[in-house]
């Protein structure tokens, strides 16, 4: 059986119901506080980390912001 | 040398016929006018873009001379204002719209809603993520090009483009500050450099309509 995916910046990680956008950020360790976030294409808001599912076989892009300029 | 009877077509030689045409009629949104936001006017004046939205409520520091394009004679000026100066030194052709403000989520579609892409030039994170966030939301068919890891000196390879449909952005992704240690000139050079230069190729790109008229 093959099991069910994600990608998060083309890392593919294992899927599984219930899975949202924070979840992702901690498999990840990503500890950045300032992100642009887009699952299929779609801007995820921060205050919509912890409440936006992540389907199966999403494409999630994580960019960190970084001071500076 | 003096050159009182300039005009825009002996000031506009040798550019590209192709691009040239697109970069004259696009309006380009620059919000910040530091060490990146300097660096990228310039660039784009010189380069033959139109007209450029520059907003910074800032003034130009002592601290600032290390890598932003300003001069000694400057400290104490608005930034916008002293920026628009030196521009004007060398393109008298160039519209120009300075606005000394904070760019806030409530005055972006306002200061920017007229500019054909926007460039990210901050110093804060926060900052940064209020303009990308607000842009996308309002503006997803505009590009924008933000800026992300610029400290530091060295490793001018580390230094990419990263991309998420109309989000740009520049940067090593992780070079973060050290406390009291301004970012320096070389770095912040490149990646405003890389900044203007990914703004003109898109611009270039524009299908005709997409670029103001």
């Amino acid at each position: 059986m093959i099991e069910p995916i994600f990608t998060v910046n083309d890392h593919t990680l294992v899927w599984k119901e219930g899975l949202v956008v924070r979840d992702a950020l901690t498999m990840m360790n990503y500890t950045f506080v300032m992100l642009v976030i887009k699952l299929n294409g779609k801007l995820v808001k921060k205050a919509d980390y912890d409440t936006t599912p992540i389907p199966q076989n999403a494409d999630l892009k994580v960019i960190h912001l970084i001071s500076g300029g | 040398m003096h050159t009182p009877n300039l005009t825009s077509a002996t000031y506009f030689t040798k550019r590209d016929p192709h691009a040239f045409p697109l970069w004259q009629k696009a309006v380009v949104g620059i919000a910040g006018a530091g060490g990146l936001g300097s660096n990228i006017a310039i660039a784009l004046a010189r380069a033959g873009i139109g007209t450029l939205i520059i907003v910074d409520y800032d003034i130009v520091s002592l601290e600032n001379l290390n890598r932003q394009q300003f001069n000694l004679d400057q400290v104490g000026q608005a930034k916008v204002h002293a920026l628009a100066t030196n521009i004007a030194k060398f393109n008298p052709f160039i519209s120009l719209c300075t606005h000394q403000l904070k760019v806030q989520p409530d005055n972006l579609c306002e200061l920017f809603g007229f500019a054909d892409i926007l460039l990210e030039a901050f110093d804060d994170a926060e900052q940064k993520a209020m303009l990308i966030d607000g842009w996308l939301q309002h503006y997803p068919h505009k590009p924008i090009i933000g800026a992300s890891g610029i400290s530091g000196y060295g490793n001018s390879d580390t230094i990419g483009i990263h991309r998420i449909d109309n989000l740009y952005i520049v940067g090593d992704l992780h070079s973060e500050l050290q406390d009291g240690i301004s970012p320096i000139a070389p770095r912040v050079a490149i990646v405003a450099n890389m900044q203007a230069n990914l703004a003109l190729e898109l611009i270039a790109n524009f299908p005709q309509r997409d670029v103001q008229k």
